[in-house]
């Protein structure tokens, strides 16, 4: 029955990312003005935020997850969301853990520790740049924070107008999906910073009147709402062949428009889906397979002037 | 029914003098099988979406246009038409290991074959990224035939036949052993894959296409001839193994059919929808309550009934909280366990 309560609070943890999010630097009674040397983040999101900001050789410890920057990669780690390793993680002597604000156990053994955190929750996109000069306030970075904030928002606005006035295509955005078949389709719905991308990159989201962050897609769901572009997003990178292979079982539901017009597009890397630094990035990919035209070369040159 | 003075063995009776019994129990098998056509024709045309039956066999309109037939002929019919097969082919496995263990509470899942069958998917889920390969049911029906042939060997290694007893705790033993192995895959996979395997584990049947329920097909049609010659042995091997022995069942043999029939058919049907809950105990229960306990009746009834029922509850499972789906495992629990309980009570 373990497995059970592992599934089920797993299962607990999705469903209350929807909620609205609470930033709180947790762990006042010590001294939350101190600048942090020692810094442990379980939160893959937060850890390539603060290499961003340059504190990077302050951070001592990242989760199992934490695959970027590549010298985040040479820190030791200590557990994720679900499998927090506290005894190493004291062993680091840490002055400051990022942690997940559903990680209540963790939260709960820290604070007997004395040790303090920053109680982290991924939500719309807004928040993410609202992190970021958090946690840079936080460590001491405040301006270099704010400087990059303001960027990833420029950088957001930017894509906004270029896309705008342009004809939104109605997207599904797959977000797992058995491979080899049409079954176990996960997607994004109406809520989360997936959805706020895609807004921004000019779509439409098909899903976006069911206020979850994800749901899942029967094939009856998908053939109901006529997607005009399917974009699959995946953590590992396939070779091509692989890919074509895969995009091409949406051939078996001929009357979607993203079929017929061969909209379909899959990017398999881990920056689509961590809510970092690399989010604009990842937005500006959306929109580029959305309106190809609003970015070929010849919009790029008269754009660059401007911006 | 006349009462009938019955001899000193009643249970001896109620096997041998089965004539009447049995041809009573035809037309409710029959109507059983009526039911079964039925929800398979209705269920296409029950859903979120509103579809025209006009529409849907407008063959004028090319496919590809038509979304009402998309609809029917690709997200809905292949449904239907795996629930009916998993639905009939768990509750008929149900029949053979509640005959084959002489235990009213087996079920397909007893012997450990839905947790090595879901080791399997747990590992395509996890590690399928990352190979070469993928396909969740092909991996799973692996760590089916991967149980059966662990349980076999155990329970006929050191006896001439094949041990009851063995075979039942290595298949009790097998499951928890499988089950600490998923937790150990679970361990290693991330969150959406964690997310994505329980969902296996929940049932699905949305195929999507024909193609898992045909690969499955030729497994199943093997157990299904299996069974037809099972009807007679397991009513003689319900008297007992010696009684059986004594009236010419070659016990041995029965018994090995009938733990890989209905092991293979059991492999197979989770390979399509998932460790699907209930149906494999619950319908051969209330079918034995409607036609009696003649294996000739109860294995085609529950197999009618099973495809029947599951069909249903996937109209449910599809239809209560659309858009949004239910897992058909959770529908199948919510009406068979109380059910089952109440069934409990009942017979009392």
């Amino acid at each position: 029955m373990r497995f059970l309560t592992l599934v089920l609070s797993t299962a607990v943890m999705l469903a209350r990312g929807t909620e609205v999010p609470r930033y709180e630097p947790s762990g006042q009674q010590s001294a939350p003005t101190a600048v942090p040397h020692r810094i442990i983040s379980l939160v893959p999101a937060v850890t390539e935020m603060l290499f961003a900001m340059g504190d990077g050789a302050n951070v001592v410890g990242v989760s199992s997850y934490d695959h970027y920057p590549p010298q985040a990669t040479t820190r030791p780690k200590v557990g994720a969301l679900v499998d927090p390793d506290v005894e190493r993680m004291l062993s680091l002597r840490p002055d400051l853990v990022i942690v997940y604000s559903t990680q209540t156990d963790l939260i709960a053994r820290l604070a007997r520790a004395h040790v303090p955190m920053f109680s982290y929750e991924h939500a719309g996109l807004p928040d993410i740049t609202a992190t970021f000069r958090l946690i840079g306030a936080r460590v001491g970075h405040a301006s270099e924070a704010d400087r990059l904030a303001t960027g990833i928002e420029q950088a957001l606005a930017g894509i906004r107008a270029r896309v705008a006035g342009k004809p939104r295509p109605k997207t599904l955005i797959v977000i797992g999906r058995e491979e080899g078949s049409l079954r176990d389709i996960y997607a994004s719905a109406g809520i989360g910073f997936l959805h706020d991308m895609l807004i921004i990159a000019g779509g439409d989201d098909v899903l976006g009147e069911l206020k979850r962050q994800s749901v899942q897609a029967s094939t009856e769901v998908i053939l109901t709402h006529q997607p005009d572009v399917i974009i699959e997003l995946r953590v590992v990178d396939w070779n091509d062949v692989r890919q074509q292979r895969d995009l091409d079982m949406w051939r078996a539901l001929p009357s979607l428009p993203a079929v017929r017009t061969n909209r379909l597009f899959m990017f398999g890397s881990e920056m689509m889906v961590i809510p970092g630094p690399r989010v604009a990035e990842a937005t500006r990919i959306l929109a580029k397979a959305l309106h190809p035209e609003a970015f070929s070369q010849a919009a790029e040159v008269r754009r660059s002037p401007s911006s | 029914m006349t009462p009938t003075p019955r001899p000193a063995d009643a249970r001896l009776s109620s096997v041998v003098a089965v004539r009447t019994p049995f041809m009573r129990g035809i037309p409710i098998v029959f109507g059983l099988f009526v039911l079964m056509i039925v929800s398979v024709i209705a269920a296409p045309f029950i859903g979120p979406t509103r579809i025209s039956a006009m529409h849907v066999f407008n063959f004028r309109l090319p496919f590809a246009d038509n979304v009402d037939a998309q609809i029917f002929f690709i997200a809905r019919l292949p449904r239907a038409v795996a629930g009916a097969v998993v639905g009939g082919t768990l509750a008929t496995a149900g029949v053979v290991f509640q005959g084959l263990l002489r235990n009213p509470l087996a079920t397909p899942y007893t012997l450990g074959i839905s947790a090595g069958a879901s080791l399997g998917a747990m590992v395509a889920i996890t590690f399928g990224a990352m190979l070469p390969f993928g396909g969740v049911p092909a991996a799973s029906l692996a760590g089916a035939l991967l149980a059966v042939a662990i349980v076999y060997a155990l329970a006929s290694a050191r006896h001439s036949g094949l041990s009851t007893t063995v075979l039942l705790l290595a298949g009790v033993t097998l499951n928890s052993f499988f089950s600490a192995l998923i937790l150990f895959v679970q361990y290693l996979s991330d969150f959406a894959q964690t997310f994505r395997a329980l969902r296996w584990l929940m049932g699905d049947l949305d195929v999507a296409s024909y193609t898992p329920i045909l690969s499955a097909l030729p497994l199943l049609i093997l157990a299904l001839v299996a069974f037809v010659w099972l009807a007679r042995p397991l009513n003689l091997l319900s008297l007992g193994a010696d009684a059986a022995e004594a009236r010419g069942v070659n016990v041995v043999q029965t018994q090995r059919v009938a733990f890989l029939s209905a092991s293979l058919a059991t492999g197979a049907a989770v390979a399509v929808g998932g460790p699907i809950g209930f149906v494999g105990i619950i319908v051969p229960h209330l079918v034995r309550l409607l036609v009696g306990a003649d294996h000739r009746l109860v294995l085609p009834a529950s197999a009618f009934f099973g495809a029947a029922f599951l069909v249903i509850c996937d109209v449910v499972a599809r239809t209560l909280l659309s858009p949004l789906e239910l897992p058909v495992g959770v529908v199948t629990a919510m009406i068979g366990g109380p059910f089952f309980l109440w069934l409990l009570l009942k017979r009392r």
